[in-house]
C-alpha cells in the first residue's frame, strides 16, 4: 500500500507557524491613536483603489451585464432601459460602500470589545506576511471558516491592524434587517447577497459581474465563507460552490493570470453563540438579526471567552491546482461575456478545490485542551472522576499530537492546572462536585416536565458536542476504520477488502456530516490505516488488519467518538421505516424525527441526545437521498419524501453492525 | 576567379552570368562538388548567424555600439545608448563575452550517406549538386535559437542533408522528384532558410539519403500580365529580388514579411506567410492566383486563373502551409499592383498599452487600417529608442528634448507606461493625407498623440535588425527569440499580460538569474482579432544549459498562449517545433484529413522532413 507516501504528502502542510497576540499592544497603547493611525496598504500590482461609485459604473457598463439585460428584455418584453434600471437597483442594494472612517470606528470599538471579551487574539504573522506578498502579486480570495458573527469583523480588524488591504465581504442579506448595523457593515466593506435567487438571471449577472470586476481589477481582496453559513455545530460544513465558481472563472477565461485562495482558520476557545446554537439545533428558531437583539447581547460582554486563534494558511494558487485538471482552451470557442454553465470538468475541479480548502481550514484550527476533555465527557455522560478525566486527557493529548492535531496546550503548566482552568472557563458546561466531573444541566425555575428536563440536558450535550466536534477532523478517518473493524469483528471478517467495503459505506454515509473530499475514498482509507499502524493501534500482516494489545483504548475511544452519529442515523432510519406516514413532507420531517427520538429517550430506549440536533437529522436525510433510499417528490407546493423501506432498513442494519456491507450494497441495487 | 562582386541588395544580378558558365563547369568539374557557384548567397551570408556577413552589431573599444556594413539605414552608425540599455535590461556586461566559433569545423558534419544509384542518375540529368560539408550544413538549419546556438558553439550536428541539388526550373524539379521516388531518397525543399520552426532540421531517425532541394536558382519572373495585374514567378525567388525586379517595371507585390530580404516565394506559400502591408495587399493566400507544385504523385496545378472559383475545397490550401511535406512549389502566379505614388510613415504615442489596443481595435472596426499599423509595448518603445543613432546637430537634440518634455510633462504620459503605434500609409498623395487624418482622429479619441514620421520609421527598422541584435546578444550571454500568435480582439490584452507573466515566472522557476525581457507588439489587425508578436530574451549566465531552459520557457509560453485563446501560429508555421499541439489545434479529424492527403500524395514519404504531422 502506498499509504505512507500519500500521507507524507500532506505532512508539509502541517508545518505550522507560531502566533502573536495582537491584543497585547492594544492593552498597552491608545486605541484612539490606533484607530486614527496612518493606513496605507499595498495593493495588487500597485493599482489605485477604486471608488465604490466607479466600481458600480464599470459593472453596469460591462458587456457581461448588457448581454443578460438584453436577454432578459427579450424574454420579458420589457424595455432594456427598465431592466437596466432594475440592475442598477439590485447593485445599489448589493454594493459595499467601504469607508475608511467607518473602519476606524470599528477599529476603535472592537479594540474595546475584544479586550473585554477575550484574553488573547492570536494571529500567525508569517501567514500575514505571505498574504501581503500574495496581495501584491495576484487577486486574493480570503476564505475564513465561519463559526460566529464575529468572524468577518474580526478579519477586517486584523487586516487593518497589519496595514493590509481591507477585504470586501460577501454577507447574507439577513444582516440588512439590522438597519443601522447593516449600513455600518456595508461601510466597512460588506456587500449583501440574497440567500436564494436561483432562477433570477439578472440578479445572478449583476452579482457575479460585481464580484468578478473587483477580482479582475484587484481592487481589494474578496472574502466569503465557503461554508455558506455559520456552522452551528463547530464542524466544518460541506462547502457551497456558487461564489467559488465566480471567483475562479476569471482565471479559466484568462482574465487574470492566477487567483490565490487563502484559507483562514478562526478558532474560538469559547464561542459567543455557544448555547444559542444548541437551542437553535433543538428547534428553537434563531432570533432574527435585529439591532435591539444585538444590544441585548451586551450581557455577553461580561463573560470571559478565552482566546481566539486566527491562522492565515498558505495561499493556494488556482493556476497550480488546475494544472492538468482543467483545459482552459475549452473556453476559447465561446464569447467570454456570455454567461455559461461551467463544464463538467470545471465543476468537479471547483468542487474538489472547495473541499480541499475546507480541509486546509480544518487542519489549521487550533484546538484547546477542553476540546479533548469534552470528547471524553461525552463518552461518559454519567460523569468521570476528576483524576480519571485528567489521566485520560493526557492520554488523548498524546494521541491527538501523534495524529498531527494543532493543539494549543500551555507550555510548562502542570496537567492538573490545565484541566482545572479549562473547567473554570467552561463552567457553564461542566462542573466538579465531589471529585466528579459531569455536564451541567441548566435548572430552569419552577416545575419541570420530563420533556423540559430532557430538553435542558440536550442543550448541554449539544453544547459540549460542539467542542468535541472540533477534534473530529483529526480522528475521523481512523475512527471510521475503527468502526469498520468493530463491525467486522462481529461478523468475523477482518481482511481488508471487507473492511474497505465497510469503511467506504461509512465514508459515503457520513459525507454530509464531515468533510470528505469527493473521490478521496481510497486515499482516506490508506491514511486511516497508516495512522492506526503508526500509533501502534493495529498491525497489518498481509491482507489483515488486526488490533494490537495496546490498541484497545484507542479503538474503543474511536468507536465511542462516532457512536452518536451511528446511533443518530439509525434513529432516523428507524423513524422512516416504522413511523413515517405515507405523505410525509420535507417540512414535517425534522419535528417528526425529533418527537420520535424524544419518545425513545423518555421511554429509556435511547441514550443518544445528539439525534435531537436538526443538523444531524438533515445530514442523515441528505445521505439517504444520495443513496436513493429516500426520494423527494414535488406535489403541488409540497415536497414529499418517498421512503424505500427495504433500503432504509438494510442501511439501519449495517449501521447497527447486523449486516455485512457487501450484501447491503447489493440490496441497494 | 568566378567569385562575383555582389551589389548591396543581394544575389540576383549575378545569376545570369553564372548560368552562362553552368554547362562549362559541369564538364570541367569531376568531383561531386560545384556548389558555391550556384549559391552566391551563401558566400555573402553568415554561416552561424543572421544575414549578411558584413553587417553586424558590435560594441567598439569606446564602449559604443555600432552597426557595420553599408546595407542598412543604421549601417556605419554608432548607437550611443544601446550599451546602457543592453546592460541595464539584461544585467549583462560587455565584459562577459561569449564569442562564437569563427571557423566552420567540417568535423561537426557527419559524413554523407549517399545513394549511389540516385547520384548516378542525377549526374545524367546535368542538374548541379554538391556534398561539401559547408553546403550541407548551411541547409541543415533555420534560425531557431537552438540551431544558431549550436552553430556558434561548434556543436556536432546529428543529421544534415547528405547532398544539395540546385534545380534550375520546374522540369528539373520534376526530374529530381522522379529520381527520388525511384531510388527512395528523402527530399527536403530549401528556399531562403529563414524558418524558425525547426522545419529544416533533418529528422535524426531518417536513414535514407537526405537531399536538400535548393530552389535558389529558380528565381526568374517568367512573365508579367499588365492587363490582369498578375506575374508568373519561379518559386525560388527571394523577396527583395522579386520586389526589385517588379519595381523596374513599375509594379510591386506589396508582400513584405519581415524576412523578405532572405525568404523565398516558395517558402511563403509553404508556410502561409504574412506581409507587413497585408492590410492593402493581403496575405500570401490572398495574393496567390495559381500554384504549380511537384509532388511524388505528379504535378498539381489548376486549369485556369479565375480570380475565385467554386470547385470544391481549394486545392491551393493543401499546398499553402504544407511546409514541404507534400512537394515542391515551383511556379506561382501572383497579384501585382502599380507602385504606390506616395508612402508616408507615422507614429502615435498612447498613454498605455490598453489605450493603444483599444485604438487599433477601433481602426480595424472602421476598416481604415493603413498599409501597416503596429503597436509596440513600452519595453519595445524603449528598445527602439536605444537604437537611436548619434545625434549630430544640437538642434535635433534640442527638438528631441522638447518632444519628450511635451509628451511626458505637459501631457502627463508616464514614460514607463506609454506605448507607440507605428504607421505606414500608401497610395496617392491626396488619399494618404486624408487617410492619415482619419487615423490620427481616431487615435486622438483614445488619448493618442501624433509623434512624427521618424519614430514610425524607426519602429519598422527594429524588425529588420532584430535578428542581427540577437547575434549581438549571443556574443554577451544573452539568448533571445521571437514568437507569434493570433487572437480575438477581446483577448488581446489578457493574452499579452498572461504570457509575459508566465515567461517571467517560468524563468524564475528554472533558475534564470536575471529578469528576462518580455515584450510584445500587435503587428497585424483583422476584423475579428490581431496578430501578436513577442520578443523574449534573458541573460543566461549561471545556467548550465541555456538553450534547454529557453526551450522549456518557450514551451510554457506557447501553452499559455493556447490557454488564452491564441492560435498555434499566425505566420511562422508549425514545423517540428509545435507539432505536439496540432491535434489540439485542429482536432483529430483534422489531423486525419491532412494525413490522408499526405498518404495519397506522398505514400513513400519522399518529402520526409516530418513537419506538421
Amino acid at each position: 500500500m502506498a499509504s505512507k507516501t500519500l500521507y507524507s504528502q500532506r505532512d508539509p502542510m502541517l508545518k505550522r507557524d507560531g502566533f502573536e497576540d495582537i491584543l497585547e499592544e492594544r492593552r498597552n497603547s491608545s486605541d484612539l491613536k490606533y484607530a486614527l493611525r496612518c493606513y496605507a496598504p499595498v495593493l495588487y500590482k500597485g493599482v489605485t483603489p477604486c471608488k465604490a461609485n466607479m466600481l458600480k459604473n464599470i459593472v453596469l457598463q460591462s458587456d457581461q451585464l448588457h448581454y443578460v439585460i438584453n436577454q432578459v428584455s427579450q424574454e420579458s418584453g420589457e424595455a432594456p432601459d427598465i431592466i437596466q434600471e432594475e440592475a442598477s437597483v439590485i447593485l445599489e442594494e448589493m454594493a459595499h460602500r467601504l469607508q475608511i472612517s467607518t473602519v476606524r470606528f470599528f477599529a476603535f470599538a472592537l479594540s474595546k470589545a475584544f479586550k473585554t471579551l477575550f484574553q488573547h487574539v492570536c494571529v500567525n504573522e508569517e501567514g500575514i506576511q505571505r498574504l501581503q506578498q500574495a496581495i501584491q502579486e495576484h487577486p486574493v480570495v480570503l476564505l475564513p471558516s465561519h463559526r460566529s458573527y464575529m468572524d468577518f469583523l474580526l478579519m477586517s480588524y486584523i487586516l487593518y491592524t497589519y496595514d493590509l488591504a481591507l477585504p470586501v465581504i460577501a454577507a447574507g442579506m439577513d444582516f440588512m434587517g439590522m438597519k443601522f448595523v447593516g449600513e455600518m457593515l456595508r461601510m466597512s466593506g460588506a456587500f449583501f447577497i440574497r440567500r436564494s435567487f436561483g432562477g433570477d438571471k439578472l440578479y445572478w449577472a449583476v452579482f457575479s459581474e460585481y464580484v468578478k470586476t473587483m477580482l479582475r481589477n484587484g481592487f481589494a481582496p474578496i472574502e466569503f465563507f465557503l461554508e455558506g453559513t455559520r456552522s452551528r455545530t463547530c464542524k466544518s460544513l460541506t462547502p457551497k460552490l456558487g461564489l467559488l465558481n465566480i471567483v475562479i472563472e476569471p482565471f479559466f477565461k484568462g482574465e487574470v493570470f492566477d487567483v490565490n485562495l487563502v484559507p483562514v482558520s478562526i478558532s474560538y476557545e469559547r464561542i459567543l453563540e455557544e448555547s444559542l446554537y444548541a437551542r437553535e439545533l433543538l428547534g428553537v428558531p434563531k432570533p432574527k438579526e435585529s439591532t435591539s437583539g444585538l444590544l441585548k447581547a451586551r450581557r455577553i460582554l461580561s463573560e470571559d471567552y478565552g482566546s481566539i486563534h486566527v491562522y492565515f494558511g498558505q495561499p493556494v494558487s488556482v493556476r497550480s491546482l488546475a494544472q492538468g485538471k482543467v483545459n482552459r482552451s475549452t473556453y476559447n470557442l465561446f464569447p467570454r461575456h456570455i454567461p455559461r454553465k461551467p463544464m463538467e470538468e470545471t465543476q468537479s475541479f471547483v468542487n474538489d478545490t472547495a473541499y480541499r480548502i475546507v480541509r486546509l481550514q480544518e487542519d489549521n484550527m487550533v484546538l484547546k485542551p477542553w476540546v479533548l476533555m469534552a470528547s471524553l465527557l461525552l463518552q461518559n455522560l454519567e460523569g468521570l472522576e476528576l483524576s480519571v478525566l485528567t489521566e485520560q486527557t493526557v492520554w488523548l493529548r498524546g494521541l491527538a499530537l501523534s495524529y498531527a492535531a494543532f493543539l494549543d496546550w500551555p507550555d510548562h503548566a502542570p496537567t492538573a492546572k490545565v484541566v482545572s482552568s479549562s473547567l473554570a472557563l467552561h463552567r457553564g458546561l461542566a462542573c466538579v462536585s465531589g471529585g466528579r466531573v459531569s455536564l451541567v444541566v441548566g435548572e430552569p425555575l419552577g416545575p419541570v416536565t420530563p420533556e423540559e428536563a430532557l430538553f435542558n440536558r440536550a442543550v448541554s450535550v449539544l453544547s459540549c458536542a460542539s467542542y468535541r466536534n472540533q477534534v473530529l477532523h483529526v480522528f475521523l478517518r481512523p475512527a471510521m476504520l475503527a468502526v469498520a473493524m468493530h463491525t467486522a469483528a462481529s461478523s468475523k471478517k477482518s481482511e481488508w477488502p471487507g473492511l474497505y467495503n465497510c469503511f467506504s459505506f461509512l465514508w459515503d454515509m457520513f459525507s454530509n456530516d464531515f468533510i470528505l473530499c469527493p473521490g478521496d475514498i481510497v486515499q482516506d482509507f490508506e491514511e486511516a490505516c497508516y495512522l492506526l499502524v503508526k500509533t501502534g493501534a493495529v498491525q497489518m500482516p498481509q491482507q489483515d488488519i488486526v488490533m494490537t494489545d495496546i490498541g484497545q483504548p484507542t479503538l474503543s475511544f474511536f468507536n465511542g467518538l462516532l457512536e452518536p452519529f451511528l446511533q443518530g442515523y439509525q434513529v432516523v432510519c428507524r423513524y422512516l421505516c416504522e413511523e413515517a406516514s405515507e405523505g410525509l413532507t420535507e417540512k414535517q420531517y425534522i419535528p417528526a424525527v425529533r418527537s420520535f427520538a424524544v419518545k425513545l429517550i423518555l421511554a429509556g430506549n435511547l441514550r443518544c441526545y445528539e439525534v435531537l440536533s436538526s443538523d444531524m437529522q438533515k445530514n442523515a436525510l441528505a445521505a439517504l437521498l444520495r443513496m436513493d433510499a429516500v426520494r423527494k417528490v414535488k406535489v403541488a407546493d409540497q415536497v414529499t419524501l418517498i421512503v424505500n423501506k427495504m433500503a432504509v432498513n438494510s442501511i439501519d442494519d449495517i449501521l447497527g453492525g447486523k449486516l455485512p456491507t457487501q450484501k447491503a450494497l447489493l440490496a441497494r441495487l | 576567379p568566378l567569385r562575383p562582386g555582389l551589389g548591396v541588395t543581394g544575389a540576383s544580378h549575378t545569376v545570369n552570368t553564372l548560368r552562362k558558365s553552368h554547362d562549362l563547369l559541369l564538364l570541367t568539374l569531376t568531383k561531386l562538388t560545384n556548389c558555391f557557384l550556384f549559391s552566391p548567397r551563401q558566400e555573402i551570408m553568415k554561416w552561424n548567424g543572421w544575414g549578411y556577413s558584413d553587417s553586424k552589431f558590435l560594441f567598439n573599444k569606446k564602449g559604443q555600439a555600432e552597426f557595420t556594413g553599408k546595407r542598412y539605414r543604421l549601417s556605419g552608425m554608432t548607437l550611443p545608448s544601446l550599451q546602457d540599455w543592453f546592460e541595464n535590461t539584461f544585467g549583462a556586461s560587455v565584459k562577459h563575452k561569449s564569442p562564437a566559433t569563427v571557423i566552420l569545423n567540417a568535423s561537426v558534419v557527419p559524413p554523407p550517406r549517399l545513394n549511389e544509384a540516385f547520384v548516378e542518375n542525377l549526374k545524367a540529368t546535368g542538374i548541379p549538386f554538391s556534398n561539401e560539408a559547408e553546403d550541407r550544413l548551411f541547409r541543415a538549419h533555420g534560425h531557431c535559437l537552438h540551431e544558431i546556438f549550436a552553430l556558434r558553439e561548434g556543436k556536432k550536428f546529428e543529421r544534415v542533408p547528405d547532398m544539395v541539388v540546385w534545380p534550375n526550373c520546374h522540369n528539373d524539379v520534376v526530374k529530381i522528384v522522379e529520381l527520388a521516388c525511384k531510388h527512395n531518397v528523402c527530399l527536403i525543399p530549401y528556399g531562403g532558410g529563414t524558418s524558425v520552426t525547426s522545419a529544416l532540421e533533418c529528422p535524426p531517425e531518417e536513414t535514407r539519403c537526405i537531399v536538400s532541394l535548393d530552389t535558389s536558382q529558380m528565381n526568374r519572373i517568367l512573365w508579367l500580365d499588365e492587363n490582369n495585374l498578375v506575374a508568373h514567378v519561379e518559386a525560388g525567388i527571394i523577396g527583395q529580388d522579386l520586389e526589385r525586379l517588379l519595381n523596374e517595371s513599375g509594379y510591386c507585390t506589396g508582400h513584405e514579411p519581415d524576412s523578405m530580404e532572405f525568404s523565398s516565394l516558395g517558402g511563403w506559400v509553404a508556410t502561409r506567410a504574412s506581409g507587413m502591408k497585408k492590410n492593402v495587399y493581403g496575405n500570401i493566400e490572398d495574393l496567390v492566383i495559381h500554384i504549380k507544385a511537384v509532388t511524388p504523385r505528379g504535378v498539381i496545378e489548376k486549369s485556369c486563373q479565375g480570380p475565385r472559383t467554386s470547385t470544391g475545397p481549394d486545392i491551393h490550401h493543401f499546398i499553402l502551409g504544407s511546409e514541404g511535406t507534400l512537394g515542391v512549389v515551383t511556379e506561382v502566379t501572383m497579384k501585382i499592383r502599380p507602385i504606390p505614388e506616395y508612402q508616408k510613415y507615422g507614429s502615435v504615442v498612447f498613454p498605455n498599452f490598453e489605450a493603444g489596443v483599444a485604438c487599433l481595435r477601433e481602426v480595424a472596426k472602421q476598416r481604415c487600417a493603413p498599409a501597416s499599423i503596429r503597436l509596440m509595448d513600452n519595453t519595445q518603445f524603449h528598445f527602439g529608442h536605444a537604437l537611436k543613432p548619434q545625434v549630430s546637430s544640437i538642434f535635433t537634440h534640442f527638438l528631441e528634448g522638447l518632444k519628450k518634455f511635451y509628451i511626458t510633462k505637459l501631457k502627463g504620459f508616464d514614460p514607463h507606461q506609454l506605448v507607440v503605434a507605428t504607421l505606414l500609409f500608401e497610395g496617392d498623395h491626396e488619399r494618404v493625407l486624408q487617410h492619415e487624418k482619419e487615423v490620427y482622429d481616431i487615435a486622438a479619441t483614445f488619448g493618442g498623440l501624433a509623434a512624427g514620421e521618424d519614430n514610425g520609421q524607426r519602429g519598422y527598422l527594429l524588425t529588420f535588425v532584430i535578428a542581427y541584435l540577437r547575434d549581438l546578444g549571443m556574443d554577451y550571454c544573452v539568448v533571445a527569440e521571437s514568437f507569434e500568435t493570433s487572437v480575438p480582439w477581446d483577448r488581446v490584452l489578457d493574452l499579452c499580460q498572461n504570457v509575459k507573466e508566465r515567461i517571467i515566472r517560468e524563468c524564475k522557476e528554472r533558475g534564470v538569474q536575471f529578469q528576462p525581457l518580455t515584450s510584445c507588439r500587435v503587428t497585424q489587425t483583422y476584423d475579428s482579432g490581431a496578430c501578436i508578436y513577442f520578443y523574449f530574451a534573458f541573460n543566461y549566465r549561471g545556467l548550465a544549459d541555456p538553450v534547454h531552459t529557453y526551450e522549456q520557457v518557450e514551451h510554457a509560453a506557447r501553452e499559455e498562449i493556447l490557454a488564452n485563446g491564441g492560435s498555434l501560429s499566425h505566420h511562422h508555421g508549425v514545423g517540428k517545433l509545435r507539432k505536439e499541439w496540432m491535434k489540439d489545434s485542429i482536432s483529430n479529424v483534422g489531423v486525419g484529413m491532412l494525413k490522408s492527403v499526405k498518404e495519397y500524395v506522398d505514400p513513400g514519404n519522399i518529402f520526409g522532413n516530418r513537419n506538421l504531422l
